[in-house]
């Protein structure tokens, strides 16, 4: 039987069988809704309550800070739109910081807010992935409402300088969200020490079930509503309670942050390794800083080759892998990510992204690298790209 | 996603490499946009004896290139001139929507290697193929780069 290597845990994982059991019996018997009064209700209500307390200690936050979403996209919309709109109501507040490789959740919900008038700064990334505090802040503004910089890069996994840029946010009273849905689970967040004020995270990134997520706000932090209706969440996210999804990110929050230590000491050992054997290929690159990065996560590029066609041939090997070329992003273009650190387009169109995860093993990364150079040398065979690049080598060694 | 016929393709091309004695050589697409194709044509007496391809870009700007070769190898050469981009893509038994752009490039390369054999043989080619589109990055404008 051909070999299976699943390495795009920044997409998804797996729902890991400890957290399924205690969703069980809120997918069957304890189907009452925590909204009503009978007693039947109350094991869903506090199987709420209990969730809520394991996700704020996961990150030092308080259970009253903590709301459930449907995931991270609504998080980010609700932390974005709902501070942006309350901060201009209030202090006619206009404009907005965050930086060019924010996940789309973000990008796109600062589109949707220049067109409602706001003014938004996207900070540059630079070559390594990563923001400079002293340029993030020279562009806060009297009437800066809120800075937005996600934990970890979803595709390159830099992790930002976060407690500085909190820091930064506390002297300058400008609100700060962070989109923390790569980095929770994998690395140690701490709200508190690292003056964050609004967080988004997504229970599907670390072995919870997909459609359920949570939005920290802190007490004080006001963010108009996203979602109006019923009074469930305390008034500020209506919607019946999803209470098997709500108790599986619970679980799956509280195994992930309890193992944060040992399993980024062996995936950082398999990433290295990774990366150190595959750049042996000829003229290949790691993108991102590699100090400051998910232990987890590689991102490179294979100069003449074409993302999509490099995926395919993995997956017919039984490895499933990301990219950012432009035929996988669905555009035409390839990956802002790439693109932001300075990448050219055509350098960009040939990246690998490979997440691996509690489940990845060295044999799984050595199995990768088995097949990965014959892949790449069989479409640059093919590739008049490679041809071009090469003879320009050979002309530049003359010259 | 893509049909058996792409994947059959893209996982065994056919006609895949350079030929020496081509007197047809086309090249279309830039990197910029992710997709180079490169087509040769040897043409004797009318006759398309041999094609082979080279491309760098996505699944099925492999696969299209590897059937337009065999689509044209062995044909005339009036044959390969009225190849379409929609044959192309009936023959592979459809693609994506957002691919449909690949089979264009692959009636393009064909046509490019063509008008290099026309202008070989000191005849023009415009009349018979039409101008050929300039496909530089700054005239395409599909991806907005």
């Amino acid at each position: 039987m051909q070999r299976f290597v699943y390495a795009d845990n920044s997409a998804t994982t797996s729902l890991a069988p400890d957290v399924l059991e205690k969703m069980m019996p809120y997918l069957t018997k304890e189907y009452g809704n925590p909204s009503s009064l009978y007693s039947f209700a109350a094991k869903p209500k506090m199987a709420v309550e209990h969730a809520r307390e394991q996700v704020a200690k996961a990150i030092n936050a308080r259970t009253n800070e903590i709301f459930f979403t449907a995931g991270g996209s609504e998080s980010d919309n609700w932390a974005i739109k709902g501070v942006a709109r309350a901060m201009k109501a209030k202090k006619g507040k206009n404009h907005i910081i965050s930086t060019k490789f924010e996940h789309h959740a973000v990008l796109h919900t600062l589109d949707a807010l220049k067109k409602e008038g706001f003014e938004v700064t996207l900070l540059e990334v630079h070559e390594n992935g990563l923001v400079r505090p002293e340029e993030l802040e020279a562009a806060i503004r009297e009437d800066t409402a809120l800075v937005s910089v996600m934990y970890a890069n979803n595709e390159i996994g830099t992790i930002q300088p976060i407690r500085e840029i909190g820091e930064i946010c506390k002297k300058h009273g400008v609100i700060f969200h962070t989109d923390a849905v790569q980095a929770v689970g994998n690395v140690h967040i701490d709200v508190e020490a690292d003056h964050i004020d609004l967080l988004s995270m997504s229970g599907h990134k670390f072995h919870g079930p997909k459609g359920v997520g949570a939005l920290y706000c802190r007490l004080g932090v006001l963010p108009q509503n996203l979602i109006d209706g019923g009074a469930q969440e305390r008034g500020r996210r209506a919607g019946t309670e999803n209470v098997p999804g709500i108790v599986g990110i619970g679980a799956a929050i509280e195994r992930a942050v309890a193992t944060i230590d040992e399993r980024a000491e062996r995936l950082s050992k398999i990433r290295d390794h990774f990366m150190d054997e595959a750049l042996k290929i000829e003229r290949s690159r790691v993108n991102g800083d590699r100090v400051h990065r998910l232990p987890a996560n590689v991102n490179m590029c294979f100069e003449g080759v074409e993302g999509e066609s490099l995926l395919l041939l993995l997956d017919a090997n039984g490895i499933s892998a990301s990219s950012g070329s432009a035929c996988t992003s669905g555009s035409l273009d390839p990956s802002h990510v790439l693109l932001s650190i300075g990448l050219k387009h055509e350098v960009a169109h040939g990246s690998l992204r490979l997440s691996f995860g509690e489940e990845t093993t060295m044999e799984d990364a050595d199995y990768i690298l088995s097949v990965l150079p014959g892949i790449i040398n069989r479409l640059r065979e093919m590739s008049p790209l490679w041809d071009r690049i090469k003879r320009e080598e050979a002309e530049g060694k003359k010259a | 996603m893509y049909t058996e016929q792409v994947m059959d393709h893209f996982m065994h091309p056919r006609n895949m490499g350079e030929l020496p004695d081509a007197n047809g050589v086309g090249e279309v697409g830039n990197a910029k946009c992710g997709d180079i194709m490169k087509m040769y044509l040897k043409i004797e007496d009318g006759v398309i004896t041999d094609c082979k391809f080279k491309t760098y870009g996505c699944a099925s700007a492999i696969a299209t290139s590897s059937i337009a070769t065999e689509m044209v190898k062995g044909h005339k050469v009036e044959e390969a001139v009225a190849l379409s981009n929609k044959a192309v893509v009936e023959a592979l038994g459809g693609l994506p929507a957002h691919k449909i752009h690949c089979s264009v490039l692959a009636e393009q390369a064909i046509k490019a290697a063509l008008a290099d054999y026309y202008t070989r043989q000191g005849i023009d080619y415009r009349p018979i193929l039409g101008d050929l589109e300039d496909h530089d990055c700054e005239h395409c404008g599909t991806c907005g780069v």
